[in-house]
């Protein structure tokens, strides 16, 4: 089985995954009004960092402080880099994410995922898939963008971002608000798991077959991904984490899909009013921050919600709730009409 | 099933396809002798156009060869593809477009650039609702070994490099 043995968060509201999860149960969240110096980007909100960050640093600082304390030798041929971006440093994929192995002697090059918005999520599926395979016992994901001119004069161009706060769910939502942010995974294969460890369970990535910039109305790539991860039922699961944007065609999807999948009534949440969309960061940050919510048995509020007004309903609240239950599920949706799933469980 | 593109020729199972053209214009010829009912083709980027090109000609011959239907929607197949250097020339054409001064910004560029979006024309156009995903690695043993590892039984995988309109590489399987 594949487990995660530890985990980092490094964004504008703290460092570490503790830190972090303490702030948004606390409904905290840095997402602010920016102006563009140079007078180009129209105003806009997003969730950034009081100083300039560097992808390939702020990646390594993520993956140093995981590593701490869990006795794995990054440098050994038997671990694996897995990184999740959309755009690196200077838009060089590789070159930046090469930076990351280099910097820690690791000599089996990297693995970057770029599936658009999904890459967090099918970037865990990738390294528990590649550990199956035996060639590698340690995997270091690590997920992470910075925003740039480049990428908020792209989302404006498609009118894709919000004026204001975003409203994930709500009827009155009016699009997304960007992030910056790093976190890090280490997960192992192993054969004993110990009470409090998380256990991946599966996961799923499918196709729209669509539309490459907007998602299936009827939720055809999410619904597969659903399913794959549904492995006998969903009754332990404590919550569903959306990814729920705040973006009109999104949310309405993911309403669609999970409604297909008989999930109507489950609990789900998103965190996108605490960080905005970080990208390539979004799949592992928001699923460390699940496993947090689960260990402490709540389903954390959609900051931002005031009602629910998705095309099927949704059973969302922007407070926390306390639930039972022992896993998740992690849904992720982007262009290219890809879709990710993740489900994870812990032993209690 | 296999197909191997560079700039200047192209070679479909050991066979080489006669093209007059080179670059980008030879992919345009492919394009109207082959396919010529698909407009959404001008609109791609050189990477598009590349997988593109290369999953049609394979999926055609698989057709005369296997009398397989094409664009039956399909639950198995999915497209896989990596290479190295991403989305970078539409990256470089779009970073243009938002210099001062000279601002204005598009969208149909903008979507363009991530590389994955390449895998998603392939699933779109032939409604393969299987696994999609594009990963930036050193070679193409690396993008084989996460293939194996994957869930994808059936579809398009293979390796789609653009370092120019006229500077690129094919080399994609039709398994």
């Amino acid at each position: 089985m594949i487990i995660k043995v530890s985990d980092n968060i490094i964004s504008p509201l703290g460092v570490g995954s503790e830190e972090n999860f303490i702030r948004v149960s606390k409904g905290e969240s840095m997402l602010r009004r920016h102006e563009d110096a140079e007078g180009l980007l129209q105003p806009y909100y997003a969730s950034l960092f009081t100083e300039r960050r560097v992808f390939s640093e702020l990646c390594i600082e993520a993956a140093e402080e995981a590593l701490w304390g869990c006795g794995v030798d990054a440098s050994s041929d038997k671990v694996l880099f897995v990184v999740s971006t959309t755009k690196g440093e200077d838009l060089e994929l590789y070159h930046s994410s090469e930076k990351i192995v280099k910097h820690f002697g690791n000599k089996n090059g990297v693995i970057v995922v770029s599936n658009a918005c999904t890459s967090g999520v099918c970037a865990q599926i990738t390294a528990a898939r590649m550990l199956n395979t035996g060639k590698y016992d340690t995997a270091i994901v690590v997920g992470c963008d910075i925003q740039t001119p480049f990428i908020v004069s792209g989302f404006q161009s498609f009118k894709a971002l919000s004026d204001e706060l975003c409203r994930p769910f709500d009827g009155a939502r009016r699009g997304l608000n960007l992030g910056e942010a790093a976190a890090a995974m280490i997960l192992r294969r192993t054969d004993d798991i110990e009470e409090g460890q998380w256990e991946y369970v599966a996961g799923g990535i499918h196709n729209d077959a669509n539309h490459i910039s907007g998602p299936s109305r009827t939720g055809e790539g999410a619904l597969r991904c659903l399913n794959d991860v549904r492995n006998g039922g969903f009754g332990d699961l404590a919550f569903v984490n959306l990814h729920g944007t705040a973006s009109l065609y999104n949310d309405d999807m993911e309403s669609v899909a999970i409604n297909r999948a008989g999930l109507g009534e489950m609990p789900v949440n998103s965190l996108k009013g605490y960080y905005g969309h970080t990208m390539g960061a979004a799949g592992v940050l928001e699923t460390i921050i699940s496993m947090k919510a689960v260990e402490h048995n709540i389903v954390l509020g959609t900051r931002g919600l005031v009602t629910v007004g998705t095309v099927e309903n949704v059973n969302a609240s922007n407070e926390n709730r306390s639930c039972g239950g022992n896993g998740f599920v992690k849904l992720l949706s982007g262009f290219g009409g890809s879709n990710a799933a993740v489900r994870w469980r812990i032993k209690r | 099933m296999r197909i191997v593109i560079d700039g200047k020729k192209v070679v479909l199972d050991g066979c080489q396809v006669e093209t007059k053209e080179c670059g980008e214009k030879m992919l345009t010829e492919l394009y109207r002798r082959y396919v010529g009912d698909y407009p959404k083709f001008f609109k791609m980027d050189t990477l598009s156009k590349l997988g593109f090109i290369a999953s049609e000609l394979l999926l055609q011959r698989e057709a005369s060869l296997r009398g397989v239907e094409r664009f039956v929607p399909s639950e198995e197949r999915g497209v896989i593809m990596g290479n190295r250097s991403a989305s970078i020339v539409n990256d470089r054409e779009y970073e243009k477009t938002i210099q001062k001064g000279d601002y204005y910004p598009s969208p149909a560029l903008f979507v363009y650039t991530l590389p994955n979006i390449v895998t998603g024309e392939i699933a779109i156009r032939n409604k393969f609702y299987g696994e999609s995903g594009f990963y930036v690695v050193e070679d193409k043993e690396t993008l084989m070994e996460i293939v194996r590892s994957s869930s994808m039984k059936a579809g398009i995988v293979g390796w789609v490099e653009c370092r120019g309109r006229n500077d690129f590489e094919a080399d994609v399987e039709l398994i």
